[in-house]
This record gives structure tokens, C-alpha cells and sequence, in this order.
């Protein structure tokens, strides 16, 4: 795969697509990877005396995986100036099915003078998006 | 309830965190990402980077620093079993690469009361060795009342 060229870009068109698996190794893995142990990623009963269905992934690794599929595309063309992320529903991932996740990166702007792009990130988990104006800037080189 | 008397609040400068390579690695592993420049040095040095690049969410892991200090002040009274993290985002100067030594200051840009909940924004601008702005972190922590 080759990094992409920013003068051949174009707003609309989806650059990537991904469809993971999160499961609770995932979720460990994050866990020790960032520092985040609060125990309703990883504990059950935990989870559920607050009121939650089960153990939930961190919000920051539903965004950090999300930013992979555009940071995968972009590979050396450039660099992430700018991300964010509103985390508007839960992401439940069952200890055997895992929750399955589908990400598409899309083109929203594009600014020629500074030569970044934003690449817009939709996030489905269940047949419902779970991250709100997920927006990712790429500056070319 | 958080305390409003906290927006404005600046508090001091975290420890500085050596951003380590196998620590991008490991990051950028589990957050499922696989281009070259988070894993090898090579292709980050062929790109123009010192080292390897870390991926851009790493910077939460230097933030927590900065929310563990709200999180302690009691005048402020955040409840830590209550929050939920609404937002986050992430603005950068240059990538942090592995070598960089990063320290984080917090200030509390607001604090907001919404419909029995607290809405915090806290914000973490983090620097190099030499003072150097990298990144600012931005988180807004919401805070649920009591039923």
C-alpha cells in the first residue's frame, strides 16, 4: 500500500474502511498499554453495580482505534495535527462474542494552502455510531 | 456538585514522562496501528521524525497525570465513580517521538452545571525539554449528580 498524495484528494470520498473485533484482550491490552484501570473495563460485577449492562471498552481506545484506520492510511504522508472525539453511546463488548466495530474514514475538507486534510471517522458499534465529530487533520508534508 | 470556584484553576507542572520507544509500540499496538513510523525507527527517521511517532491519542497517557491532580484536590470535588468522559481532543505543534521528555500543566477552563450534572473541562497543555509547546489535551469530564 502506498501513502496517499494530497493533491489527488478529494472531499466525499472514503479513504478507508475497517471492521474490528474489540474482545476483552483488547481491552487489557489497552489498559496496561495507557495506564487506564478503572475496573469497568475488565470487571463484570463492577460494571453492573454502576448500572452498566457489563464491562464496557475505554472511550479512548474506541478513539485511538478509530484514529489507526486514518492513521494507517496515511502512513508517512503526513501527521496528525488535530483529534477529537465526543463519546456519545457505550461500546458493551461481550466476553465471548467481543463487540464488532465498523470504522470509515472519509475526506471532510480539505485546506490546500495549509495542505492538511480532515479525515471525518463514523464508528458503528451495533447499528448505532458511538463517537460524535470524530475528526482527525492529517498535515502533508 | 463540582465546586465552580475552580474554573481558572492552574495547578503545577506534572514530573517529566520520557516518552519510551517500546512504550509507542506497545501503545500503538493496542490501538490496532500498524503504520511503520509508530514501530519502526527507520521509516520514522525517513519520514523526518527522530524516532518513532507515537500515535495521535499517546498524549492521554501523559494527561492522566494532570486529571489525577484534579481528581485528588478536594476543594474541587470531583467524584471519580460519577464522571464520564464526554469529549476529548488532542491539538499538536509537532508528533511526540520517542526520546521527548513531556510535562503537562493543567488549568480548568470551565466548569459548567447542567440539568443536575457538573460539566468539566480541563485543559493540559504538555511541553518538551526546552518548554517547547507539543500538545494540548483537552478533556471535558462530566460529572453525574447525585439521584
Amino acid at each position: 500500500m502506498s501513502a496517499p498524495v494530497f493533491d489527488e484528494l478529494e472531499v466525499g470520498a472514503v479513504v478507508a474502511e475497517r471492521e474490528i473485533t474489540l474482545t476483552r484482550d483488547h481491552l487489557v491490552r489497552y489498559a496496561g498499554a495507557s495506564g487506564d484501570f478503572n475496573p469497568i473495563h475488565y470487571r463484570d460485577d463492577v460494571a453492573q453495580s454502576v448500572g452498566l449492562p457489563g464491562v464496557l471498552a475505554h472511550g479512548m481506545l474506541t478513539m485511538g482505534v478509530a484514529g489507526a484506520v486514518a492513521t494507517d492510511w496515511a502512513r508517512d504522508a503526513g501527521w496528525v495535527k488535530d483529534y477529537q472525539s465526543r463519546f456519545t453511546r457505550p461500546v458493551p463488548v461481550d466476553a465471548q462474542l467481543g463487540a464488532l466495530v465498523t470504522v470509515t474514514a472519509t475526506v471532510g475538507a480539505l485546506d490546500v494552502d495549509a495542505r492538511t486534510a480532515r479525515i471525518d471517522l463514523k464508528v458503528v458499534f451495533d447499528g448505532s455510531t458511538v463517537l460524535g465529530k470524530s475528526q482527525l487533520v492529517v498535515a502533508f508534508a | 456538585m463540582v465546586n465552580p470556584d475552580v474554573q481558572g484553576r492552574v495547578y503545577p507542572s506534572t514530573v517529566p514522562y520520557l516518552v519510551g520507544r517500546e512504550k509507542v509500540r506497545e501503545f500503538a499496538r493496542a490501538v490496532l496501528s500498524e503504520s511503520p513510523i509508530h514501530h519502526d525507527p527507520e521509516a520514522a527517521r525517513a519520514a523526518g521524525f527522530s524516532d518513532v511517532v507515537a500515535p495521535p491519542t499517546f498524549a492521554v497517557t501523559i494527561q492522566e497525570a494532570t486529571l489525577a491532580q484534579l481528581l485528588a484536590d478536594e476543594e474541587a470535588g470531583v467524584d471519580f465513580s460519577r464522571v464520564v468522559h464526554g469529549d476529548q481532543r488532542f491539538t499538536y505543534t509537532r508528533p511526540i517521538v520517542a526520546g521527548d521528555e513531556l510535562a503537562a500543566t493543567l488549568t480548568i477552563a470551565a466548569v459548567k452545571q447542567l440539568g443536575g450534572h457538573s460539566m468539566v473541562t480541563a485543559s493540559s497543555d504538555i511541553v518538551d525539554a526546552e518548554g517547547a509547546h507539543v500538545v494540548t489535551a483537552i478533556s471535558t469530564l462530566v460529572v453525574r449528580g447525585e439521584e
